[in-house]
């Protein structure tokens, strides 16, 4: 799999007001959100953001209401222009593009998915879903092929014909699936996609996400403010707080390794045992490997818990991806991990 | 102490002098471009001209049909489409029907007007802030100054006839629908909207694809108001030489005639009636995708 950069941010900073550049000097010079909004009344949505996100995987964004999540995800495809900073995909500036390469961009390399939907109502389930193909310039018949397949992919064949309102919220967000889905954009931005669904559909729907992806390996930026969600579903986590960066990394280094106190609370309630993978627990090996099957270093600790348990001397070895014995892990250094 | 009890006016001669100097220029204006304005409206004439014929001159039960099925193609209803039929039969048989046929051609002209003027004018309001400031002060002049005192400028330059009268309801009857449109427009889901530009949406695809579509009931209410106040104007069109139903409600004011300004009095509302129905039901009908829940 390529490591490669799809979309790039750098020194990104968005300032919601009447004179952003005027705040924004403000800014450069260390104000911070509560002092710009109280003496400029400026809001800063953005505070210098630089973010790399992988071609193929899946890059979370998490924080609290307010953090600037949304702000973040609309200057990637610039449904939001920033005050200052830049945001390159592919290689392209995109805020150097003009009207049309922007429209080009958003009708064939991004699409979105959006918290409350924004289905188009008058349309049924079937044209919402060809919609973007429609814009896309693609023909009515063809549109139509396409749409119907990626509406049963998502399981939604027998509901063409209904409109958006007849159907529930998880079935409705389906239908904003298969219509980002359809249009084979190879970026997907999802703001808070699932956050409007009950815990079982949103369940099941991540479970959709991730089957999808296992097989389209779609770069996909996905918001939410739900950290269980984000380690289910991030490649790599980004939090925001106030509308800065405060930690990137996959969920293992942020469960373990949470750079502060607001991070820390957020991690304080999660079941460790399904995020922690044996990788991060291994100890080198002390002369020969433990004896038994050795395990692969990507599994988690619950699975792997059962294991070590039974295994002779509570101790087994560990392997890499390509299956070469790295180190071991003992019962209890697992058993410690748990409860750190 | 006299500042106080009278209020400091003009003189009456520099008064006098003002108004003369702006009759005489609009007489001027007249003079020089009334031919140039009748010729551009020269053609609206035609086609009222022939509307009228057409409906006066198609027998009445073809008529009677012809706007029957109109009515429930609109409202998909029996009731409102047998109701349209009785009434109009009883208009007929209480001898109203040519002036029913004049008011219909005048009313149906001047909506037609209305909505290609005014639904664009709405477009261009709910796109430009700008164009809004300076649309809406015009509209509430539009709707709240008194029409005798736009008809002295109209009969000026256009003299006595069907198209002084026409733009004269159109004056009246355009602000709703323009209103309404705007109104529309600006009330459309601003995430469907950002949906929609999420996916590359040009203005074109957004306005007929997305707002267009989702103001319509707005919309359709204000043709439903547009077509109400033409039908208020039929009686003040009627001073300045339009044919119709406002006629003889005219003659029967100055000859305290009961009886003949009732009956054509209730013809108009009995067509007010009609159309508030029709475009109502339809209005609804236009919504059924926003009914909730499963089948
Ligand atoms: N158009 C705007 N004008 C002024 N301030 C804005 C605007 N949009 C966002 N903000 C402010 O920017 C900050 C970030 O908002 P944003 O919507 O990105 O937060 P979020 O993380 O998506 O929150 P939520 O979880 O509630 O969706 C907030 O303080 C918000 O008030
Ligand atoms: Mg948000």
């Amino acid at each position: 799999m390529t490591d490669d950069i799809k979309i790039s941010i750098r020194n990104l900073y968005k300032i919601f007001g009447n004179n952003p550049a005027k705040a924004m000097e403000r800014v450069r010079e260390g104000l911070s959100k509560d002092d710009l909004l109280d003496q400029t009344g400026h809001v800063l949505g953005l505070n210098d953001i630089s973010l790399d996100m992988h071609d193929r995987k899946i890059q979370v964004v998490m924080g609290l209401s307010g953090s600037g999540k949304s702000t973040l995800i609309r200057h990637l495809n610039r449904l939001i222009d920033p005050t200052a900073g830049e945001v390159i995909v592919d290689g392209e500036d995109v805020l150097a593009m003009d009207e049309n390469r922007l429209r080009d961009l958003r009708r064939f390399k991004m699409s979105m998915v959006f918290q409350k939907f924004a289905l188009l109502p008058h349309r049924t389930v079937l044209e919402n879903a060809e919609y973007g193909l429609l814009i896309q310039g693609i023909k009515e018949d063809e549109a139509g092929k396409r749409a119907r397949h990626w509406l049963d992919r998502v399981g939604l064949t027998g509901y063409e014909d209904y409109y958006p309102g007849q159907l529930s919220g998880g079935m409705q967000q389906r239908v904003g699936l298969a219509r980002a889905l359809a249009t084979d954009a190879d970026i997907l931005l999802m703001d808070e996609a699932f956050s409007a669904l009950d815990p079982l559909i949103r369940m099941d729907m991540q479970g959709i996400l991730l089957e999808l992806q296992e097989e389209l390996h779609k770069t996909i930026v996905f918001i939410t403010h739900d950290l269980d969600e984000a380690l289910r579903l991030g490649d790599n986590i980004a939090i925001l707080r106030d509308g800065a960066l405060i930690q990137t990394g996959d969920g293992q280094d942020i469960v373990l390794h949470p750079a502060d106190d607001y991070i820390a609370d957020f991690t304080r309630e999660i079941n460790r045992a399904k995020v922690v993978r044996l990788r991060a627990l291994q100890k080198p090996l002390n002369g020969a490997a433990p004896a038994g099957d050795a395990l692969a270093d990507s599994m988690v600790l619950e699975d792997a818990l059962e294991v070590i348990a039974g295994a002779e001397g509570h101790i087994v070895p560990v392997k890499d991806e390509q299956g070469k014995v790295t180190g071991q892990v003992h019962l209890a250094d697992a058993v410690a991990a748990m409860h750190a | 102490m006299e500042f106080l009890t009278e209020f400091p006016s003009l003189g009456r001669k520099d008064l006098s002098a003002l108004r003369r100097a702006i009759d005489g220029t609009f007489r001027e204006f007249t003079r020089a471009w009334g031919e140039t304005i009748e010729a551009i409206f020269y053609p609206l004439l035609r086609f009222l001209v022939w509307f009228e014929d057409l409906l006066l001159a198609t027998p009445w039960p073809i008529i009677i049909l012809v706007l029957c099925g109109l009515a429930y193609a609109g409202a998909r209803s029996w009731k409102i489409t047998i109701g349209a039929g009785v009434c109009l039969m009883v208009i007929g048989f209480f001898g109203m029907w040519e002036d029913t046929m004049s008011t219909l051609a005048i009313i149906s002209v001047a909506t037609f007007l209305c909505i290609l003027v005014g639904i664009p004018l709405g477009v261009m309001m709910a796109r430009y802030d700008r164009a809004q400031s300076i649309i809406t002060p015009i509209l509430d002049v539009m709707q709240t100054i008194p029409s005798f005192v736009y008809l002295i400028p109209v009969v000026m330059l256009l003299g006595i006839g069907k198209v002084p009268g026409l733009l004269a309801v159109c004056i009246y009857a355009l602000p709703p629908i323009v209103r309404l449109t705007n109104l529309g427009i600006r009330l459309v889901d601003k995430q469907v909207m950002e949906a929609a530009d999420a996916f590359g949406a040009s203005y074109k695809e957004k306005l007929f694809g997305v707002q267009i579509p989702l103001a319509l009931p707005n919309i359709f209410a204000g043709v439903n108001q547009t077509i109400m106040m033409a039908l208020s104007m039929v009686v003040i069109a009627s001073m300045i030489g339009v044919q119709g139903l406002g006629v003889p409600v005219l003659r029967a004011i100055s000859n305290q005639y009961l009886a003949l300004g009732l009956m054509n009095g209730l013809a108009i509302v009995a067509l007010a009636i009609i159309f508030d129905r029709v475009s109502q039901t339809y209005g609804k009908r236009l919504q059924a995708y926003r009914e909730t829940g499963h089948d």
